[in-house]
């Protein structure tokens, strides 16, 4: 980088810097999702918390939803298409605290031919009443099979019992055979 | 029989698989790395353990924390209680949860529901 490249560049981190507070982002992360890595954010996250003297409730529901989020990225997120090293069995994960709820989200790449099942999915979820994610979650349970990478198909369902919300997703095209799917989950703060 | 003994740590439970002291138990946190490889030994024991029980089983689950992978595994363990329990074994199933926990005692009942097995629900203070 010459001068006035570094210059730019600095520039940038004070930006980016200024928009995390902006967003009052406390945890941003991309790249691959190992099972260190998981550990590491939700011990941080946990940590963090219990400093604030978040509530109990509070602090296992993050930490549930976390585990979940992260687990859905290295167990899901597509290693393949678009040849572009960036997008490779990676994702990015964020972890945000408003004055009312926390917001955990997450961005991976997939593959497009996998929207349409995970569409339907995502929207059986979230018709659901709570009784109705319970029998759900006891049908999968009762009736799923772990998949290779330890999936148990289970992740969604719980996010939206543990959270009572809604769960929000937005697919965005990458290219004719990828898109990057994005999750937000928010955790009321005054449960 | 062999005794099973794992210490827990921040991602594997603690266990105790102990025919001749009668102590059967899970408890801690488990959110393995790999689910199947930490479970498998437990499954097997309860296999060989099934062919020569005790007259009586109490197995108790002390979970602060599973995560959705492990939950699916929990199942299998209780499966196989019941299997036990409907081959004219005495097997009672102790949920314990802490006091404000009531996601963990709604697991509880959720297991309750699913396996036909004597399942005792109890809470503690932590």
């Amino acid at each position: 980088m010459d001068k006035h490249n570094v210059k730019g560049f600095l520039e940038f981190v004070y930006d980016f810097y200024r928009s995390m507070k902006a967003h009052e982002i406390t945890l941003v992360y991309e790249g691959e999702i190992t099972h260190q890595i998981t550990k590491a954010f939700t011990s941080l996250t946990e940590s963090n918390m219990a400093k604030q003297d978040e509530s109990n409730t509070v602090q296992k529901k993050v930490f549930h939803v976390m585990v979940e989020c992260l687990q859905n990225i290295s167990k899901h997120a597509d290693t393949f298409g678009s040849d572009d090293y960036l997008f490779a069995g990676r994702g990015i994960f964020m972890v945000s605290k408003g004055s009312e709820d926390y917001h955990v989200t997450t961005g991976n790449v997939i593959e497009n031919r996998k929207i349409e099942e995970l569409t339907e999915m995502l929207e059986e979820i979230n018709s659901l009443d709570k009784e109705g994610l319970k029998q759900l979650y006891k049908k999968q349970m009762r009736e799923g099979r772990l998949s290779e990478k330890g999936g148990a198909g289970l992740g969604f369902i719980d996010i939206a019992r543990k959270t009572g919300n809604q769960l929000e997703y937005h697919f965005l095209p990458i290219d004719e055979t990828s898109s990057f799917f994005l999750l937000s989950s928010s955790i009321s703060r005054t449960l | 029989m062999e005794v099973i003994k794992i210490k827990g740590t921040d991602d594997t439970p603690s266990v105790i698989l102990d025919k001749e002291n009668e102590i059967f138990e899970i408890s801690g946190r488990s959110l393995p790395e790999d689910v199947t490889t930490f479970y498998e030994p437990i499954l097997n024991w309860l296999d060989e353990y099934a062919e020569n029980a005790n007259a009586k089983t109490v197995f108790s689950f002390k979970l602060v924390y599973f995560n959705t992978a492990s939950s699916k595994l929990l199942l299998d363990i209780l499966m196989k209680l019941e299997e036990m329990y409907e081959n004219g074994n005495d097997i009672l199933i102790k949920w314990h949860y802490p006091e404000d926990d009531e996601d963990m005692e709604e697991a509880g009942e959720e297991y309750a529901d699913i396996v036909d097995v004597p399942f005792e629900q109890v809470s503690y203070v932590l």
